[in-house]
């Protein structure tokens, strides 16, 4: 008797985790599927059982089908002007229900607290005056608009919705990494990835109940219409794209769609008199509420860049009046720039009076002298990211540089301190994920989505885990080899809501007869016929 | 035309659309059942087997007995295999009429039934196999049959089969509320993206179950197909064109329709299941009225089942 035989399942599975715990090991990362020692933790036990019944043959199988159902279905993301299938893996990302509730007001707070601050930034700057950040960080912001300054958009949200990006350190804490204010995207691989795995792996749901994510588009919807500008009774919600050569097109169709609303491109729309209009077969129909997933200077090109033909001219000056709510609020960028990120620990204290649930991740200001010089000597150990990147595009991570890189990458950063931050390497968490014949651990971060109506942050349970399909690798970005997995939040009480609504039988139901006696054609139903 | 082809048209118009029908019904609730404890999958698998129309074989009925049950097995006209087997069985005594179109896509189906995997991830497969195929044999029908009265029996056939499925559809609501939600009602008819368009923000089960049953242009809704099989009779026998009716088809399927669309109510959801029973059984009658009336006798049956 071994120690192997001893823990049954791994013994089982030994050709596809076979040196699962050596590469674990290597990496040093938190596991989220395994606990030191290989063994699994209890809120992936399901999924380990399910797995523990498949051969490699069975696994790769269902990986290619899922695969060739997300190209069918046009799951797909632009790789270099090709049409790729988003690689979702078969491991899916499970959370247990205690770690999701600290998630979930964690990110509602954050949400709450970016709200507040720039409903302040484009007013009073209370937050200035108070000495909570400098003026000088939110006028020198890329983002920080002043075409939108000095009025509350309609409908009163500007965040209505957003994508907190957290990651688990080696020591198994959240941390957030980002917030996205702007345009966060990936909610449609979430609703896409459930539906794939339920197919995909339907073991592995059959005793725990996954909480469902296929509820975010009405909530979406009633958030959207909510905040519709007032005095409009039934409001028209439209979806803004840039068009169908916009990577994440596959996503505005897909929300469109399953809200049921039209799916709009900028000449489509008109303003005239402050309000906004689509042109229709049945003429102009005014619009109320705009999902704008086009950046801000692409959208106006009265007030933005002159060039664009994506926009429509005068939606801000409509915004202004009252006329349209366009969702998110133009100028959120800068409360995700990543200096003012550095900020939001205290921004939360400072608008919510409380302390921040999820923490941030150590950031160095590279203004501060102290830490640019702490930077500048350390660049091979640190991650340095431009603040106002996304889609991890100009991030350099030091100890994968070259010397070379490593050089441009201090000119630029003496050349420009306001432009970047450094941060410790993270070893973000890892996942089993299929790699060639067999598992390996693989980071991953998490993207939760949460939608705010106004009155109330609702998070959705799930989120976006993306994977980095390269072993060892920490970018997880989908236009830089990522993949994604499917993300499942564990409810409280596996039990509950399956039990709790009693399945109303036909025979108990009272029957209330509606239909005429029936009259006299023969009654000569055939059995075989049923 | 012969009565005997005109049966075996109607036959594979009804069997067609059933495996479709069916393809769709177990697709969409194998996957809420997979979500169910144990225990309870069983009393669940036997319910919708019995909306389906077949009752339970043995005591220990479960989930594979549930997937042999409406989906592989070729003895009976309720599975999929089975339906496909049928109307493959009726194309081959009607060969000399249907298209050559026709008949090779149904006996390629035929072919194609066996070289699936009966496990619940196989199954899904062969649902999405199904719905492919059954597309491709209506579309190889539309476009390489005359439109003449052998297309109407096809037609009549589906249009009475798709009404009773649909109406199988929404019953299956009862068995499986348990999270069973209107969305997955829809996405079983094919339906939701339609239904979002119209309805835009209104949600809700009685919106829903309104949509499949009541819709007069979703071409899956009860009141549409009925519709279809109306006018479909109304071709085959134009003889009544003025006053009153000789054809107990019509009439039937005329009854239910218009009581059905003219129908005023506040409260759908609980006469549903009144609804859902008096539309089968009026396609049973109807289809029991029009063999009757065009298939001369039932002492020779022409439809017969695959046995194997």
């Amino acid at each position: 008797m071994n120690s192997k035989q001893k823990d049954g399942w791994l013994l089982d599975m030994s050709d596809l985790f076979q040196d699962y715990s050596v590469a674990a090991g290597r990496s040093g990362a938190y596991d989220e599927m395994f606990a030191p020692g290989q063994q699994a933790r209890d809120s992936y036990g399901q999924v380990a059982d399910a797995l523990r019944k498949l051969s490699l043959a069975d696994v790769s199988a269902r990986a290619d089908s899922m695969a060739r159902t997300f190209l069918d279905r046009g799951v797909t993301f632009d790789f270099a002007g090709e049409e790729r299938p988003f690689p979702l893996d078969i491991v899916p990302r499970v959370i247990p229900a205690g770690e999701w509730d600290v998630l979930e007001r964690g990110v509602a707070q954050r949400v709450r607290a970016l709200e507040a601050f720039l409903n302040d930034v484009y007013d009073k700057m209370t937050v200035v005056a108070d000495g909570v950040i400098p003026r000088q960080l939110v006028t020198t912001s890329a983002h920080f608009h002043r075409q939108v300054h000095g009025f509350e958009p309609a409908g009163g949200v500007r965040v209505h919705i957003s994508g907190i990006d957290v990651v688990r350190d080696a020591a198994g804490t959240f941390r957030v990494l980002e917030d996205n204010v702007r345009v966060p995207s990936g909610v449609s691989y979430v609703l896409e990835n459930r539906r794939a795995m339920a197919k995909g792996l339907p073991e592995a749901f059959g005793q725990q109940l996954i909480r469902p994510v296929e509820e975010y588009p009405r909530r979406l919807l009633s958030a959207l219409r909510k905040t519709a500008p007032s005095g409009v009774d039934d409001p028209t919600v439209v979806v803004l794209t840039p068009g169908v050569f916009n990577s994440a097109y596959f996503e505005h169709t897909l929300l469109a769609g399953l809200m049921g609303v039209e799916l709009v491109e900028g000449r489509d729309l008109i303003c005239r008199g402050n309000r906004v209009y689509m042109r229709t077969t049945a003429g102009e129909q005014r619009v109320d509420v705009i999902y704008k997933r086009i950046d801000d200077d692409f959208l106006d090109p009265l007030q933005f860049r002159s060039d664009s033909m994506l926009g429509c001219p005068g939606l801000v000056n409509a915004a202004r009046a009252g006329g349209v709510t366009i969702a998110n609020a133009v100028g959120n960028g800068v409360a995700d720039d990543k200096l003012v990120y550095s900020y939001v620990p205290d921004l939360i204290r400072y608008y919510l009076s409380e302390e921040p649930i999820i923490a941030n991740v150590d950031t160095y200001r590279l203004e501060e002298k102290e830490a640019r010089e702490y930077t500048l000597d350390n660049l091979a150990e640190l991650v340095v990211k431009p603040v106002d990147g996304s889609g991890g595009k100009g991030l350099v991570i030091g100890p994968d540089a070259s010397r070379d890189e490593l050089d441009a990458l201090r000119q630029r950063v003496i050349a420009d301190p306001r432009g970047w931050i450094a941060q410790p390497v993270l070893q973000l968490s890892t996942v089993p994920t299929l790699s060639g014949d067999k598992f390996g651990p693989r980071h991953v971060d998490l993207r939760p989505f949460a939608v705010n109506d106004g009155d109330n942050v609702w998070v959705l349970p799930g989120g976006l885990t993306r994977v980095a399909l390269k072993e060892g690798s920490l970018i997880v970005n989908s236009s830089q080899g990522g993949g994604s997995k499917d993300t499942w939040v564990l409810a409280d009480s596996p039990q509950v809501p399956v039990e709790t609504v009693p399945r109303p039988s036909i025979s108990v139901r009272e029957r209330v007869s509606v239909w005429p006696v029936e009259s006299n054609w023969r009654d000569r139903q055939s059995e075989q016929q049923q | 035309m012969l009565s005997r082809i005109a049966e075996s048209l109607f036959w594979i118009g009804r069997y067609v659309e059933r495996a479709d029908g069916t393809a769709r019904i177990l697709d969409v609730h194998l996957e809420r059942l997979n979500h169910l404890p144990m225990d309870e999958r069983k009393s669940v698998a036997q319910e919708l087997l019995a909306v389906m129309g077949a009752r339970p074989q043995s005591e220990d009925f479960g989930l594979p007995e549930l997937l042999h049950a409406l989906a592989y097995d070729k003895t009976s006209a309720t599975s999929i295999a089975g339906s496909l087997g049928a109307a493959r069985e009726n194309a081959r005594r009607a060969r000399e009429t249907v298209s050559s179109g026709l008949w090779e896509s149904l006996n390629t189906t035929y072919y194609g039934l066996s070289q699936h995997r009966k496990d619940v991830v196989g199954t899904y497969r062969f649902c999405n196999w199904t719905l492919e195929r059954t597309a491709m044999v209506s579309g190889l029908a539309d476009t390489t049959v005359s439109h003449d009265e052998s297309w109407l029996f096809l037609v009549l056939g589906r249009s009475l089969e798709r009404a009773d499925m649909t109406a199988r559809m929404l019953s299956t609501r009862d068995v499986l509320s348990a999270g069973m939600s209107w969305v997955n009602m829809l996405r079983c008819a094919g339906a939701y993206e339609s239904f979002l368009r119209t309805r835009r923000a209104a949600f809700g089960d009685q919106h829903a179950a309104e949509f499949l049953l009541l819709d007069r242009l979703f071409p899956r809704s009860i009141v549409y197909a009925l519709r279809d099989a109306d006018e479909c009779l109304a071709k085959l026998d134009p003889s009544a064109q003025r006053v009153g009716f000789i054809n107990d088809a019509r009439r039937i399927v005329g009854q239910a329709r218009t009581f059905l669309e003219f129908h005023r109510t506040d409260d759908l959801m609980s006469e549903l299941p009144e609804h859902m029973e008096r539309v089968q059984k009026a396609v049973a009658q109807a289809s029991d009225a029009i063999s009757r009336k065009y298939f001369n006798q039932a002492d020779e049956l022409a439809w017969v089942g695959e046995v194997s």
